[in-house]
């Protein structure tokens, strides 16, 4: 089971208090009816499946219940670093 | 035969004598025995039958690699172990275990037939043997071979014991305590640290058990451990998986130990130990030797000798032959002598062995043959000769043992280094992988990490042979009877990498996962494919190191603790009014309430028709509750929901249908705007953790400028549905401060005032189609308006109602379920729902793909009424629709049927169904082909009561 820092928390806690949001920097349109339907394909649906750093979002579900941003290494399962959702992606 | 015990020597107990049976017949072994070395001593040299060629088999080690001797052990109805490995298996009176895998009796077997048919049981024979006919696989030659190739007995009846679970932290935890592990946990424990050690076996020590001279240590080092305050010491307890970030899961078994009448408490325990350090010190692994008839019984690991002279006093044979490659044969042969075993001669296949070697085995009177390999084993169910040949020679002398060692060389136990990701390198020397790198801080010590210096040797595939290769009986994977011959196939028919070639013959893949084989199964695949062992490959150890009881496994959460269950306030008043339930989202609901005799149907029957002609009410407490507050709720609800938000009235509730952003219906429910800053939100009991934590992540993420606070209520309200023409009169007497005409308080609109004297939002909603109301009041209140709502009501008949009811009165009106009706693949117009999305809104969670290509062109499912040709026949939710019942299969399937129900009021059955381009096929007749018969049905609006919805207006 992983331990996972939460920046909020400021704390590391056990992968049971947290739920996966998946691929994270992935902004919702401001105006989805402007997209055509490739970019919304895009959006709705083609994410990274990187070997090594991932960007992606966890909720501390059952702890502060706020979201934020990790980045994780897909081969050691390793977190590089956790951040409060908003920041610049590390 | 008897009389193997040695007359001294040995860690077990000579004054305890200890009964016990196998298979049946009664035995006595010494307090401190195995079920192993009880059963040698008493001249036992038959354990079990092999898994595919039923061969008969002894014990090959003296640990937890041990992979024929696996026994059932009953304890007591409900308390038989399959699948226990003997050396594994502690002795206490009274023990009765059995043998497996054989049938009638383990002497005579009648699968033995495979080991005569072996020709025809190759690698991969069953993907190649049993192809044709297909048919014939699943009814024919599957349950044949379970039958024939089998482990133990899983036990039938339910096991009564319990099982204990907790969490521990250390700053060092110390796996496996032989020596190295003692002096590690020893050395982190005088810097203060936590730390915890645990070890397999009954007792402390390893590899020192099995050597005297280190017994006053051991002694010594046990009490150390055992005073200090800092040091927890977990014997009989088996780390079976190194996960992440040192998080790892230990198995202690706390009862199997002692007889069953005195076992108390737990019979095993999970640890779940985070560690900031682990130390791995888990020893080696002794190789056997690959040779035609290295399996008959008396044929065992040198290993398994010293445990059995040295630590049990028990000869493992009256002449006793040991095949080396390797100096730890020589000194475990030097050992055995020493403690009385007669050695008949060390064989060693190396013609260059250290005088020192020599030296002791001529002072010890042991004869020496180097140069030579073991080429045959004479005995079936006992090893009763051995013969030999030098290298290239074919003149073989035969040797009268009964008993021979091999001593193959040491493979590191790395699996819990290879469970954390630590990365392994192949070391030449010891001809092995041993640990290199790892990310965690983990640290491998001992003969685990090849620290350890037990002499040198060299490394054999097989056993030089004049033998051709194909004539050989030779296991490489004992438990799951892999043969040399087996690997050497499977590369000739063209299988490259360890882990194709590995599922292909199985080797490595049985309960003991390749401990003793994995090694001797790569040597041989890089002999063949000419290729280095490094460029081979080697397959991957995963979790458990051994296999574990699913008791341990799932500790308390079995029965009543298997999931939460949720219970309303009004559960107790349900359980005494005789409902009968059902589980939903874990709530308990009740689903209906029967007088006296009354089947399920009947009771619904009576249920919908009070509702129908009188009033009902209904326990609706476990509807999702949100409580969306803020300046800018109206905003926040309005890009969330289809429906806009921002015209409501406070006073008045909206049906609000949520989507995902692919345009799909994830909930619904009926929501109210209770001032101009404050939502009451009621999503589907399933729903109600989805929607909020899909509600917080736009708001935390994508809109977080939105001055908008989200709480759960679900459970801070208890809702009690009133419904029926006379819900009206029911509730009027217990109600202060609202005005319940239909003028001032018509239909979706919700107000404040009191029932009962408590607080309470009321809201005037229907999910019946009739006049009704839905009270919130606070939890606590609930059952108390509820008791006071059904003694006003029984004046006008009311009837409590469940959720079977509630079903058949919300399908009577096409109202769907999210999640009944729907798939996920539904959009709103697919669901017949097109008028709650809001043409004008710019923008909504979904809305983008409403217009996607896929979602706006003709052949989609939608959502329609189906009135079966005959009244009385109630269709199969889950049933498949056709057009054409003619058409051979596979048929063309249009949809599914969704909901289906008896309408007592129409005294007819209903159903809604998904079918493709539904609405298009109004009035046109579909077929719904059943095991019992093609039922005709026609295609209907979604409507079967009061269309025009005048009976919410009473």
């Amino acid at each position: 089971m992983l331990l996972i820092h939460c920046p909020y928390c400021a704390e590391a806690r056990p992968e049971v208090e947290f739920a996966y949001g998946g691929q994270a920097h992935i902004a919702r349109p401001l105006d989805p009816s402007a997209l055509s339907d490739a970019d919304w394909e895009q959006y709705l649906y083609i994410r990274n499946n990187p070997r090594g750093r991932h960007h992606e979002r966890w909720r501390h579900a059952h702890g502060c219940g706020r979201f934020f941003n990790a980045v994780r290494d897909t081969v050691t399962d390793k977190f590089e670093v956790t951040y409060p959702a908003g920041e610049a992606a590390r | 035969m008897s009389g193997y015990r040695l007359p001294t020597g040995g860690r077990v107990d000579r004054a305890k004598s200890v009964s016990f049976s196998f298979d049946g017949q009664s035995y006595t072994g010494l307090a401190g025995d195995n079920l192993a070395s009880a059963l040698v001593a008493n001249g036992v040299t038959l354990f079990g039958r092999s898994f595919k060629y039923h061969r008969p088999r002894g014990i090959l080690g003296m640990g937890s690699e041990e992979p024929n001797a696996l026994v059932t052990v009953d304890r007591g109805p409900g308390r038989t172990t399959p699948n226990l490995r003997a050396p594994s298996v502690p002795l206490h009176s009274g023990l009765v275990a059995s043998s497996q895998n054989r049938f009638p009796s383990l002497k005579f077997d009648l699968g033995a037939v495979n080991d005569k048919l072996g020709a025809f049981f190759p690698a991969g024979f069953y993907n190649k043997t049993f192809m044709w006919p297909r048919s014939a696989w699943e009814k024919l030659y599957e349950p044949a071979i379970r039958q024939m190739a089998g482990l133990g007995d899983s036990p039938t009846s339910r096991d009564p014991d319990h099982y204990a679970s907790t969490y521990a932290h250390c700053e060092v935890l110390v796996v496996g305590a032989g020596p190295a592990g003692i002096e590690a946990a020893l050395a982190a424990a005088q810097s203060g640290d936590r730390v915890i050690l645990v070890d397999e076996q009954e007792e402390i020590g390893g590899g020192a058990l099995a050597d005297p001279a280190q017994w006053a240590w051991l002694t010594d080092a046990r009490a150390q451990l055992l005073a200090l305050s800092n040091v927890q010491l977990l014997e009989r307890t088996t780390a079976i998986a190194h996960l992440h970030q040192n998080f790892v899961v230990a198995v202690q078994r706390l009862t199997d130990h002692v007889a069953p009448a005195q076992a108390q408490g737990a019979r095993e325990k999970l640890w779940r130990i985070r560690a900031a350090r682990v130390v791995l010190a888990q020893g080696a692994i002794e190789r056997p030797l690959v040779f035609d008839g290295n399996d008959v019984p008396g044929v065992m690991l040198a290993s398994a000798g010293r445990s059995l002279a040295l630590r049990f006093g028990v000869a493992p044979g009256h002449a006793v032959a040991v095949m080396a490659t390797h100096d730890s044969g020589w000194h475990d042969a030097l050992a055995l002598a020493k403690a009385g075993v007669h050695i008949v001669a060390i064989i060693d296949v190396r013609d260059d062995v250290s005088s020192d070697l020599l030296d002791a085995a001529g002072a010890a009177g042991i004869a020496v043959h180097l140069n030579h390999a073991v080429i045959g084993v004479g005995g079936r169910h006992a090893v009763k000769s051995v013969t030999i040949a030098a290298a290239g020679s074919s003149a073989a002398r035969t040797l009268s043992c009964d008993c021979l060692l091999m001593a193959g060389g040491w493979t590191p136990t790395v699996h819990l280094w290879s469970h954390a990701k630590g990365s392994l390198r192949w070391d030449a020397d010891w001809a092995a992988y041993l640990p290199d790198s790892i990310d965690d801080n983990v640290i491998a010590v001992g003969g685990g990490a090849g620290a350890w210096n037990y002499g040198s040797g060299v490394a054999v595939s097989n056993l030089p042979s004049p033998k051709p290769v194909h004539q050989q009986k030779a296991f490489v994977d004992f438990q799951n009877d892999v043969k040399a011959r087996d690997i050497r196939l499977a590369v000739q028919e063209g299988f490259r990498s360890i882990e194709h070639i590995k599922r292909y013959t199985t080797n490595g893949m049985a309960t003991d996962q390749g401990k003793t084989s994995n090694i001797n199964g790569l040597q041989i695949a890089s002999e063949v494919l000419s290729k280095p062992v490094t460029a081979v490959g080697l397959t991957t150890f995963r979790p458990p190191y051994t296999p574990q009881t699913f008791g341990a496994l799932m500790g308390h959460h079995k029965d009543a603790l298997f999931q939460p269950l949720r219970r309303t306030v009004i559960d107790d008043w349900a359980v005494a009014n005789g409902a009968v339930f059902e589980n939903v989202a874990q709530w308990r609901r009740a689903r209906y309430f029967p007088q006296g005799s009354e089947t399920m149907d009947q009771a619904v029957a009576r249920e919908c028709l009070a509702v129908r002609e009188r009033v009902g009410m209904f326990d609706a407490s476990t509807l999702g509750k949100i409580e969306v507050v803020g300046p800018d709720a109206a905003e926040f609800l309005n890009r969330m929901y289809t429906n806009p938000w921002k015209s409501l009235e406070p006073g008045r509730c909206r049906y609000g249908l949520l989507l995902r952003e692919d345009g799909f219906i994830v909930d619904d429910g009926v929501s109210a705007r209770l001032a101009p800053d404050r939502f009451h939100l009621t999503t589907t009991t399933g729903g109600a953790a989805r929607v909020l934590g899909m509600m917080e992540d736009y708001l935390q993420t994508e809109w977080s400028d939105l001055d908008v606070w989200l709480t759960s209520t679900t459970e801070q309200y208890a809702v009690i549905a009133v419904q029926g023409p006379l819900a009206r009169a029911v509730i009027a007497p217990l109600v202060a401060g609202i005005d319940l005409s239909h003028e001032a308080f018509p239909h979706m609109a919700v107000r404040e005032g009191t029932i009962c004297g408590v607080p309470t939002r009321l809201f005037r909603v229907s999910f019946t189609g009739e006049l009704g109301f839905e009270v919130n009041v606070a939890a606590e209140h609930g059952l108390a308006v509820w008791q006071a709502i059904h003694e006003a009501g029984q004046a006008h008949g009311i009837v409590p109602y469940g959720t079977e009811t509630m079903h058949v009165l919300r399908a009577e009106k096409g109202y769907i379920i999210v999640g009944q009706d729907t798939d996920g693949t539904l959009t709103p117009d697919d669901a017949g729902l097109g008028w709650a999305v809001g043409k004008k809104k710019p923008d909504f969670v979904g809305k983008r793909s409403l217009a996607r290509p896929d979602i706006v062109g003709a052949g989609r499912k939608q959502l329609v009424g189906l009135l079966t040709k005959d009244p009385q026949v109630v269709l199969e939710e889950g049933a498949q629709i056709v057009a054409d019942p003619a058409q051979p299969v596979p048929m063309t399937m249009l949809g599914h049927v969704t909901s289906s129900y008896h309408s007592a009021t129409l005294g007819r059955s209903i159903a809604l169904a998904m079918l493709v381009d539904g609405r298009a096929k109004l009035g046109e007749t579909i077929y719904v082909p059943m095991p019992g018969g093609t039922i005709a049905a026609e295609v209907t609006g979604m409507v079967f009561l009061d269309p025009k919805g005048s009976r919410l207006d009473a």
